[in-house]
């Protein structure tokens, strides 16, 4: 009873606290950098697009809203389209999540509202920007195993170079 | 039956089998690297390893490796043993050591047995810190991808290709850690079966080139049930598609047709479906020029056309029984021809019924497998049935068994068998014209010409039974050879007589047909297996029809107001001459199909039909297997099925009696109604309206991905996607899945913690037994009655007697190229060679690969020359097609002397 | 003095509907403030024409019957909710000279009468929806409204005891030495929590329940329906307001104000004390209302009774 009583007095008490509430759009409020809002695809540090169309950002998205296509050039793979529906997405940062090339990032950007449902469909031309974005120094190529123009079999990290097959020797 | 108990658990088991066998037939996640299904055990990955107690008081225990342990009654085993875990935990770890960072860029990713078996045995991070080793990959060719560094050294691709298939080109190289897995050189692999190295081994080592291309991961894209449609063995495939383009084509189980393993013209045929050059719209000719028409326009030009006198079908051996079906009903059954020229036409028409009369049995392809004497019978089975001469060459492993018995070696324990093998005589025996990859596993392989061929199986039969008609002037050598092979023959218990219609020669069916006979006489359990040509060969031999002959003499006499051909390039069935002169006599000229045809550029009207990927049917393979093939992609208007382009002909011409069907199972009923030979073409698989647990079968993986995006570019709002009439299969991931699945309806193969296509030992009874849903396809030449006496075939050849240089050209099929609708996929074709004739002798002045000229079929041909010192005298081999367009049955010929066109 | 009849009613009318509409804004501002937010603040100023621009959109929002609905009585029920809420207002004295039915001299007794009438616009609601949310709101509304509804008689019967009468003004009039809020401290604190229990308010707002049962009675109404039902709510809240003030605060009885601004200052503050309540409390369990209502406050309005009728025949003069 007293507190029920002391909670209705607290409560009346917050009439003379300021209010948290910030104003948008006149005030900005300030976004960390993990902030989950508009999607985009990074490049890595040599400039060339980090997406390898694995599909896993696709396959995590609970609202399936990433569709793409793989192709491949030079034995870099890249997406021939990738596609976000904005219109579905959620902004649960799974695909980010799922990402093992760090292409796909959330930034600190929400204001993407449209008058019509299609503008929000993001072709890759509108989700690839030029920089590395959160993460400036990892590429996926320089790690994994396959060749690439510039990177010849056994010189990703950790790699020794190519046997000899024709020798028996240990 | 023994009980083994797995973790406390009580399980039935099969002695003759392994304990990795048995824990997976129990349903036990056990990991596993080298033991295969097909291959058996080797124990090279230790992965498989599992605790065995010797008995209830042993608490100890041993680790053993579950695939090369025999099952005992009682035994008591233990998955969970934290030991066991613990060893094959690391295991995978050292397996992992050298595994490049790669899963995101491979395409196995997804469906990889290695990551299903890394998650499995819980290892999910690398504490080796050092280098890993490397290796350069190889240019496989068109149809495989080479990643050697993902190599976890199981040995199963070279276990598969050399042992199973009996490939020469790929071999294990190097050693311990370096352990390389390729060709001596860069270079297409060479056997007919390389695209199962993507299936058999367990990371993406070999992965499938073409798919690469349009790669899509394997829980994105939908799958349905299919059958092969590039020759006439009818193995059993599933197709994936996305966003409407057949992606790849996989095996699909079947316990007794192709089981594990397809061939490469099945794998990678299919490209003919996504081909820029199909029709897809009516197109009507209008004084030569093309004009692409709306379909209403279509059916009204047809009935105007249909005004102009009666209207004549003409089918296809390549087309489903539904579209020949329905065109027949168009027709009647007396303007309805098969498309064959009537050499070709009286043989299909015959095989059916001599399987029938024959009372040998008419085997499936892994009956062939336990075959213990084969006698091929002038038929290059190698090109002309692929899969069915890599079960042929599974004899041999059977050869062994009994050596094994003997040595109580159990015949999944794979080295040792073939080491027994090695020693055991070959049950096979080769007669024909010119050498085949099976000539090098024959215990005999003769070269003769076709008829020669059947003279001495004619022999072969009066050898083993003296009331068969003998061929009379044997020479020495024949006379000795037929002995031969009678005494071999004779000692089988199941010996197998396999023939033909490669060289259209009616006496080797029938001498094949007379040694069967004579065998299953002797009390043998004798199979006789005759190969037609095309996919639904036999389909069209059950539903009859004219002869090509039959409709060149009613457009001669004016009977013909409208030709309509669906699904046939006549083009390649008649010479230039005679189809010039077939057209002149016909008004108008319909042409159905669902690939650009050189007929169709000379139509009146094409109208666009569906491929196998886009629509439902029936084929009726060699064996007399009716098995049904479902659409994969809802084809998009005005593409539709031939049947229902038919169907809707006879509305638009108004016949009084217009067939109602709307879905393919009417139509199916209808068949099997109206043609008694076909009435269990029913059962081929359950109908449209098959429900399991309520619900239709999901075609997609319950994860697919991308539904909200995929189509957005177009509209960003939902729309349900088009239901098939056809099919029970739904067009989403929006239905039942189960292991219980019919082995006639499963879309694709998944398993909890199974991702690749190792998920299917849960759908099976037993390991390499029938589907657990029950396996597709029904059988339809079971219920021949074969007379009480023996009948004899008498139409023995005389011996030959022709002049030296008069050639006797016989067409020689490629195992690619030659078959119509995958020599029309990319990566088929980038393996076509160059036609060339085949010469046993060169005239005079000629060289190896020089050029000779020699008119066939209607066109005068320049043609390089190969020397084959093997082939018969007066024999000259051409490939069917790739030269002269409408040669398909032997003739006779005259090289041109002088060079001079 | 008399104030003609239709201009009382009209008067009533449009103040009532107005102020629910105005209360529908105030309230959520009032709840941001003492919730550290704003609230409304965007449309006019200070975002007073909030209300008119929810009133639009609820006016022009597709008027829709479910289709399983019982389509009468679905229509009719919000009527009844509203109806019984602004036939209330009939008894009640803004001044002396200020009340539609005049001196009723059984003005508590219709109130309580209209109050039971209000049960049904409810309980009806989830019925006719035919839905399972909106049906297990209907009853528990039934149950809720109907107990309160006794409890709310009793506690004013100690009231009625010490002025003889039901007529709210003589209630009024008897105040003018002291307000009943202190003697009737108990009843008072009753009728207020039977209050808060009949217009299902928050923190007894039961029956919409929207964490459990979407919202409860009229999760199938939409537009001007149920609008209705928001306005009756919001009308309701000024009314148990106004009786408060009626009965226990001395009416329009003050100094130096006029009395209708006494009138509206009493009642004023109280509904800004139910939107107190509303934003410090939370919403108790099904069972700890009722409870409340047949455990704790049937006794003490029996007990208030009792003492009340105890002390009035001890002073009872003779
Ligand atoms: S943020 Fe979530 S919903 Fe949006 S695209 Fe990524 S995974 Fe999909
Ligand atoms: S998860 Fe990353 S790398 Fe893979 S497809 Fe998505 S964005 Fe590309
Ligand atoms: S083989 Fe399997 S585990 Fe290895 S990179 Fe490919 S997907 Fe990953
Ligand atoms: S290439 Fe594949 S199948 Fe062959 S040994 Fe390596 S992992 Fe095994
Ligand atoms: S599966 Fe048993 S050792 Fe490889």
């Amino acid at each position: 009873m007293f507190g029920i009583l002391r909670t209705l007095w607290l409560t009346f008490l917050h009439m003379g606290h300021r209010r948290v509430t910030v104003g948008y759009p006149e005030h900005k409020p300030p976004l960390p950098p993990r902030y989950r809002g508009r999607i985009i695809l990074s490049r890595d540090p040599d400039g060339m697009e980090r997406c390898v169309a694995c599909n896993l950002c696709a396959v995590a998205c609970p609202v399936d809203c990433i569709s793409l296509q793989k192709a491949e050039q030079d034995g870099r793979w890249y997406p021939d389209y990738f596609r976000i529906n904005f219109s579905r997405c959620i902004f649960c940062g799974m695909c980010e999540e799922a990402c093992p090339t760090y292409a796909i990032q959330l930034t600190p950007d929400f204001e993407m509202s449209e008058y019509l449902r299609p503008n929000l469909v993001y072709e890759k031309e509108d989700l690839l920007i030029s920089g590395t974005g959160k993460y400036p120094d990892y590429s996926f190529f320089r790690v994994a195993g396959v060749k690439i123009p510039g990177k010849d079999k056994g010189e990703a990290e950790r790699e020794a170079p190519p046997v000899d097959i024709h020798t028996l020797l240990p | 039956m023994a009980t083994i108990l797995i973790d406390g658990r009580a399980c039935p088991a099969r002695t003759d089998e392994n304990l990795l066998q048995a824990c997976l037939e129990a349903g036990a996640d056990l990991p596993y690297f080298c033991w295969h299904p097909e291959l058996g055990s080797v124990g090279a990955c230790r992965q498989c390893a599992i605790k065995q107690f010797s008995g209830p008081d042993d608490k100890t225990g041993r680790i053993v490796m579950a695939c090369m342990t025999q099952v005992t009654d009682g035994a008591i085993l233990s998955i969970d043993d934290p030991q066991a875990r613990e060893f094959r935990a690391g295991v995978v770890e050292w397996l992992m050591t050298n595994h490049p960072h790669d899963c995101p860029v491979c395409p196995e990713g997804g469906e990889c047995h290695l990551q299903d078996m890394t998650v499995m045995t819980g290892h999910d991070s690398r504490r080796y810190r050092f280098a890993k080793r490397t290796h350069r990959n190889q240019d496989l060719g068109p149809f495989i991808n080479h990643e050697m560094n993902r190599c976890i050294g199981c040995y199963r691709c070279v276990r598969f290709y050399r042992d199973y298939a009996g490939g020469e080109d790929l071999a294990a190289f190097a050693a311990h850690n370096d352990l390389y897995f390729g060709r001596h050189e860069d270079g297409a692999l060479e056997s007919a079966f390389s695209g199962n190295l993507v299936e058999i081994c367990p990371t993406g080592v070999f992965t499938d080139k073409p798919f690469s291309a349009v790669y899509s991961r394997k829980w994105d894209m939908g799958g349905a049930p299919s059958v092969c449609a590039h020759c006439a063995v009818g193995c059993n495939t599933i197709v994936n598609a996305r966003q409407g383009s057949v992606r790849r084509v996989i095996n699909r189980y079947h316990e007794a047709v192709n089981r594990y393993f397809l061939c490469d013209r099945g794998r990678y045929g299919h490209g003919f479906t996504n081909a820029p050059t199909r029709p897809r719209a009516p197109i009507l000719r209008q004084g030569g020029i093309p004009v692409p028409i709306s379909m209403a326009t279509a059916l009204e030009r047809f009935a105007t056309m249909a005004k102009d006198g009666p209207i004549v079908g003409i089918g296809s051996t390549r087309a489903s029984l539904e579209s020949n079906f329905a065109l027949r009903c168009l027709t009647g059954p007396d303007r309805f021809s098969t498309g064959l020229a009537q050499l070709e036409h009286d043989l299909t028409m015959q095989v059916p019924a001599l399987l029938r009369a024959t009372p040998a049995r008419n085997p499936s392809l892994h009956d062939m497998e336990s075959a213990d004497a084969v006698l091929v019978l002038g038929e290059d089975v190698c090109v002309t049935a692929p899969r069915l001469s890599l079960a042929l060459r599974q004899t041999l492993r059977r050869a062994a068994f009994p050596a094994a018995d003997a040595a109580k070696v159990p015949h999944w324990m794979d080295a040792a068998v073939r080491m027994f093998g090695s020693d055991a005589p070959s049950p096979l025996m080769v007669l024909t014209p010119a050498a085949t990859d099976l000539d090098p596993i024959a215990a005999t392989a003769h070269r003769a010409a076709p008829d020669a061929i059947a003279r001495l199986g004619f022999a072969v039969a009066h050898r083993l039974d003296g009331s068969a008609p003998d061929a009379p002037d044997l020479s020495e050598t024949e006379s000795r050879l037929a002995d031969t092979i009678a005494t071999a023959l004779r000692t089988g218990r199941r010996p197998l007589i396999v023939a033909g219609l490669q060289y259209a020669n009616a006496a080797l069916i029938h001498a094949a047909a007379n040694i069967a006979t004579a065998l299953h006489a002797t009390g043998a359990d004798a199979a006789l297996s005759l190969v037609a040509p095309d996919c639904n060969s036999m389909g069209m031999a059950l539903t009859g029809g004219i002869p090509l002959d039959a409709v060149r003499t009613m457009a001669r006499t004016g009977h013909i107001g409208t030709l309509v051909v669906v699904e046939n390039d006549l083009t390649r069935r008649l010479d230039t001459a005679t189809l010039d002169e077939l057209l002149a006599a016909v008004p108008h000229l319909v042409v159905i199909d669902h690939i650009a045809t050189r007929l169709a550029e000379r139509a009146d009207l094409v109208l666009p039909a569906a491929s196998f990927a886009e629509s439902g049917g029936t084929l009726v393979s060699t064996e007399g297997r009716a098995q049904r093939f479902l659409p994969v992609i809802t084809p998009t208007m005005p593409v539709q099925e031939s049947w229902r382009w038919t169907q809707q002909f006879t509305r638009a011409a108004t016949h009084a009696d217009a067939p109602e069907w709307t879905n393919l199972d009417q139509i199916v009923a209808t068949i099997a109604h109206d043609i008694p030979a076909l009435s269990r073409i029913i059962d081929a698989a359950p109908d449209a309206g098959y429900r399991l647990d309520g619900r239709r079968l999901r075609s997609e993986p319950a994860r697919i991905s991308g539904r909200t995006a995929v189509r957005a570019n177009i509209s960003v709002h939902d729309r349900p996607l088009p239901q098939s009439p056809d099919t029970p299969l739904s067009p989403s991931m929006e239905g039942a899945y189960s292991p219980d699945t019919p082995g006639a309806l499963v879309p694709f193969y998944h398993a909890p913690g199974w991702n690749s296509v190792q998920s299917l030992n849960r759908f099976q009874q037993e390991i390499g037994g029938p589907m657990r849903g029950g396996d597709a396809g029904a059988r339809l030449l079971d219920d021949g009655i074969p007379a009480q006496a023996p009948e004899w075939h008498h139409d023995i050849p005389a011996p030959s007697t022709a002049a030296p240089d008069d050639l006797l050209l016989l067409p020689e099929p490629r195992l690619f190229g030659t078959e119509e609708l995958s020599a029309l996929s990319p990566p088929i074709a980038a393996r076509v060679t160059p036609a060339t004739l085949r010469l046993g002798t060169l005239p005079a002045g000629l060289q190896d690969g020089g050029m000779v000229s020699l008119t066939l079929a209607g066109e005068r041909l320049t043609l390089p020359v190969r020397h084959d010192p093997a082939l018969p005298p007066g024999i000259a081999l051409c490939p069917p097609h790739l030269a002269a367009r409408a040669f398909t049955a032997p003739v006779r010929v005259q090289l041109h002397r002088d060079d001079t066109p | 003095m008399t104030v003609p009849m239709p201009l009382i009613i009209g008067v009533t009318l449009a103040v009532l509907l107005g102020l629910a509409t105005f209360l529908t804004w105030f309230e959520r501002r009032l709840l941001g403030l003492w919730q550290d937010r704003y609230g409304p603040n965007r449309v006019g100023p200070g975002g007073i024409l909030q209300a008119v621009a929810d009133g639009v959109k609820i006016l022009f929002k597709q008027d829709w019957i479910p289709p399983f609905a019982d389509r009468g009585v679905f229509v009719l029920a919000p009527a009844i909710g509203m109806m019984t809420v602004l036939l209330s207002f009939g008894v009640v004295p803004v001044t002396a000279f200020w009340s539609i039915a005049g001196n009723l001299n059984v003005g508590l007794l219709f109130v309580l009468a209209m109050m039971g009438m209000g049960v049904y616009g409810v309980v009806l609601a989830g019925w006719a929806s035919n839905s399972k949310y909106a049906l297990l709101g209907g009853m528990r509304a039934a149950a809720q409204m109907i107990s309160y509804e006794v409890f709310m008689g009793l506690s004013v019967l100690g009231v009625v005891m010490q002025a003889g009468s039901f007529s709210m003004r003589d209630i009024v009039l008897a105040q003018s030495g002291l307000w009943f809020i202190v003697p009737q401290v108990l009843g008072c604190m009753v009728f207020m929590l039977a209050g808060v229990a009949e217009t299902h308010r928050l923190p007894f707002d039961l029956p919409e329940g929207e964490n459990e049962l979407g919202a409860g009675f009229h999760t199938e109404y939409s537009g001007m329906k149920f609008g209705m039902f928001f306005l009756a709510e919001y009308a309701g809240v000024v009314l148990i307001s106004a009786l408060l003030a009626t009965l226990y605060l001395g009416g329009w009885q003050g100094p130096l104000l006029p009395p209708p601004l006494w009138f509206g200052l009493k009642t004023g503050a109280l509904v800004c004390l139910f939107i107190l309540l509303r934003a410090a409390l939370p919403r108790p369990r099904y069972d700890q209302l009722m409870a409340l209502g047949w455990k704790i406050l049937l006794p003490l309005s029996l007990l208030n009774i009792a003492a009340t009728g105890a002390i009035l025949l001890l002073h009872a003069p003779g």
